[in-house]
C-alpha cells in the first residue's frame, strides 16, 4: 500500500514560509543529469509514467542529459511531491520546486 | 557474461544464464537487500495499526548509496526546504524502501528457482511475466546506482575512464559487474519499451 505524503501544518513564523511558499506560484518536477541511469531506461521512465509520446520522452530525456535538468511535470505542490516519489521509486534523481519562470 | 533479455511473445522477457551469472545476480541481489535493510516489521504481538502509522527517518541516510537511492525531494537552498524535504522523507522514505525491497525479492526468488532448473545443465533460460520483468528493472536499476556510487562514477568523462581500466586494478571486477548489469538492463529496458 502506498502512504501519500502528508502536508504537516507548520508552527513557523508566517512571513519565513511566505517568502519561500508563493501559493499562486505553480509547482514543477526537475529531474537532474546523473551519470548512471541509461538514456533508454529515463526515456521508459518518462513514457511509462507520464505516459509522454516516444518523442516527448525522448527530447526530455536529452534536456536532462545536456542541460544537467529538464522540467517533467507541473501542477500542484501535492501533485509534484506523488510526481518526484514516482520518480525516486525509479530510481531518478528529482526534486519539485516552484516555478518562478 | 553476453546474455541479451529478449522479448516474449505475449509479453514478458526470457534470457539464458549461466551458474556463475545466476549466482552473482543472487548475491548481488542479496546484498542490495541488506543495504536497504530489514525494515520495520512490527513484533508479531504489536498493534498492527502502529505500523500503519510508523514515521521513517527525517534526515538523509549517511552512507552515499542509499542516500543516491533516497535522495531529498526538495533542494537545500533555504531551512524552509530542508524542512520540506525532512517531512517527505518522513512520510515516504519507509515505502520506498520496502518497494525496493520487494522488487529485489522477486529476483532472488526467480533465480532461486532458476538455479535448481540449472542444476547440473550448466545454465537455463530465465523467463519472467510482466510484472517480473518490471521489478527486474527496478532492481537491476538499483545495484547500478549503488554500485555506480561505489565506484564514484561521477560524470561521463569518469565512467569512460572505468572502461578502460587494466586488469590489475581492484576496481575491475566491480567495473565488469557494473558494465554487464547495463547490458541487462538496456536489453530489458527495450522489452518493456511501449511502441
Amino acid at each position: 500500500m502506498s502512504v501519500a505524503p502528508i502536508e504537516i501544518e507548520r508552527t513557523e513564523p508566517a512571513e519565513g514560509v511566505s517568502a519561500v511558499v508563493e501559493p499562486d506560484v505553480p509547482w514543477v518536477t526537475l529531474v537532474h543529469n546523473d551519470p548512471v541511469n541509461l538514456m533508454s531506461y529515463v526515456t521508459y521512465v518518462f513514457q511509462s509514467y507520464f505516459g509522454y509520446s516516444k518523442d516527448k520522452a525522448h527530447k526530455l530525456m536529452l534536456d536532462v542529459h545536456h542541460k544537467g535538468r529538464a522540467v517533467v511535470s507541473s501542477g500542484t505542490r501535492e501533485e509534484m511531491e506523488r510526481d518526484v516519489q514516482a520518480m525516486h521509486g525509479y530510481g531518478l534523481w528529482a526534486t519539485l520546486t516552484q516555478d518562478r519562470g | 557474461m553476453a546474455g541479451r533479455f529478449e522479448a516474449l511473445a505475449g509479453g514478458g522477457a526470457a534470457v539464458a544464464l549461466d551458474d556463475v551469472e545466476i549466482s552473482i545476480l543472487r548475491s548481488l541481489a542479496v546484498q542490495l537487500m541488506e543495504l536497504i535493510g530489514p525494515g520495520d516489521e512490527p513484533a508479531a504481538d504489536a498493534d498492527p495499526l502502529a505500523a500503519l502509522f510508523a514515521e521513517g527517518p527525517s534526515e538523509p541516510p549517511s552512507d552515499p548509496a542509499l542516500r543516491r537511492l533516497f535522495p531529498d525531494a526538495y533542494g537545500d537552498d533555504t531551512e524552509e526546504l530542508r524542512a520540506a524535504a525532512s517531512d517527505f522523507r518522513r512520510y515516504t522514505e519507509n515505502d520506498l524502501r520496502a518497494r525496493k525491497r520487494e522488487d529485489a525479492l522477486v529476483v532472488v526468488r526467480a533465480l532461486d528457482s532458476l538455479s535448481a532448473e540449472a542444476a547440473g545443465e550448466g545454465g537455463a533460460v530465465l523467463k519472467l511475466g510482466p510484472d517480473e520483468s518490471r521489478a527486474w528493472l527496478g532492481t537491476l536499476n538499483d545495484l547500478r546506482l549503488t554500485i555506480g556510487t561505489r565506484l564514484e562514477v561521477s560524470d561521463d568523462e569518469e565512467s569512460e575512464r572505468l572502461y578502460r581500466l587494466p586488469d590489475s586494478d581492484p576496481r575491475k571486477p566491480m567495473v565488469m559487474a557494473y558494465l554487464w548489469l547495463g547490458a541487462l538492463q538496456e536489453s530489458l529496458v527495450e522489452t518493456l519499451l511501449p511502441s
